[in-house]
């Protein structure tokens, strides 16, 4: 039998109280008092600065950010700056991957996967490149992935742009690489997409891709 | 006792010190996290083997350690 994955979808909410709730996820999944669980969310524009990164990645000065309403957090992950905001779809699976794979490179592998199975439902051909993580169109980046592991069990993960503001992008370097930029659904496909839709094919491809049976909360 | 990298699973064989939790005289428990690495894309946390006194810290912020090598002395 497979084993089950909580699917929590918080809906818009701010960057550092869906970090708590990531936290006590977390420390409940390490003492085995929950099972692996996956969290949606979208949140209000914010930069985040992962352990690889630094301030210089961000290109505005602190006045455009808060004219903006962009907040800014360092924070815990792999990866280096990166931008979050309305029109996105954020995930952080709190998976124990003691009871999966012990392999932290072939769970980013497979996050990347289930991106690339979930936009091919809506006829976008996307990969991987060499030593970027993330999912890439052509040489445009989708979706960003960066990561935390305690006890062997995941924090963090994706994000993937659906309709996002493209100019809120253009004010960082994107995970520090400078010859690359942004896509998005919508802007591949011309359309607008049903988020909710959306998120109901991310799950399914989700607990294909992890042999999960998903459940919502 | 010596307190070495432990494995961080498959086909990582180094990540840098991100940051250690305690410091060299910190009474540490067994499975607490201390210190925290890094490779590319992850962060790790990685928990004191023992319990004991956190003594000589031997490699520090920013450092590349190999998996297997000395990082810490761990005391009484």
């Amino acid at each position: 039998m497979k084993a089950v994955c909580d699917v929590l979808d918080t809906g818009l909410k701010d960057y550092m109280e869906v970090y708590s709730l990531q936290k006590k996820l977390l420390a409940e999944r390490i003492r085995d008092e929950i099972p692996d669980t996956l969290i949606l969310t979208e949140h209000p524009p914010t930069f985040t600065i992962g352990r690889k990164g630094g301030r210089e990645n961000i290109l505005v000065s602190e006045e455009v950010l808060k004219k903006n309403g962009i907040k800014v957090y360092e924070i815990d992950r792999g990866g280096d700056v990166t931008y979050h905001g309305p029109g996105q779809i954020v995930g952080y699976p709190i998976m124990n991957l003691a009871k999966w794979n012990k392999d932290i490179h072939l769970y980013l592998r497979s996050l990347e996967e289930v991106i690339i199975r979930f936009l091919s439902h809506f006829k976008i051909t996307a990969g991987r490149i060499n030593n970027y993580t993330g999912v890439w169109v052509g040489d445009c980046k989708i979706a960003a992935i960066g990561i935390g592991v305690s006890k062997w069990t995941t924090f963090h993960g994706f994000c993937i742009n659906i309709n996002p503001d493209k100019k809120h992008f253009r004010m960082i370097t994107p995970c520090g690489i400078k010859d690359k930029s942004v896509t998005s659904l919508d802007e591949l496909t011309g359309e607008t997409t049903d988020m909710r839709k959306a998120k109901q094919v991310l799950v399914t491809e989700f607990g294909n891709c992890f042999e999960r049976e998903m459940r919502y909360a | 006792m010596d307190f070495v990298l432990p494995e961080l699973g498959k086909g990582i064989d180094e990540a840098t010190i991100s940051f250690w939790m305690c410091e060299e005289g910190d009474k540490i428990n067994k499975g607490d996290d201390v210190i925290e690495m890094l490779t590319d894309k992850a962060t790790f946390n990685v928990p004191a083997p023992v319990s004991g006194v956190l003594k000589d810290i031997l490699v520090r912020e920013g450092e590349v350690v190999k998996v297997g090598q000395k990082i810490a002395e761990i005391g009484e």
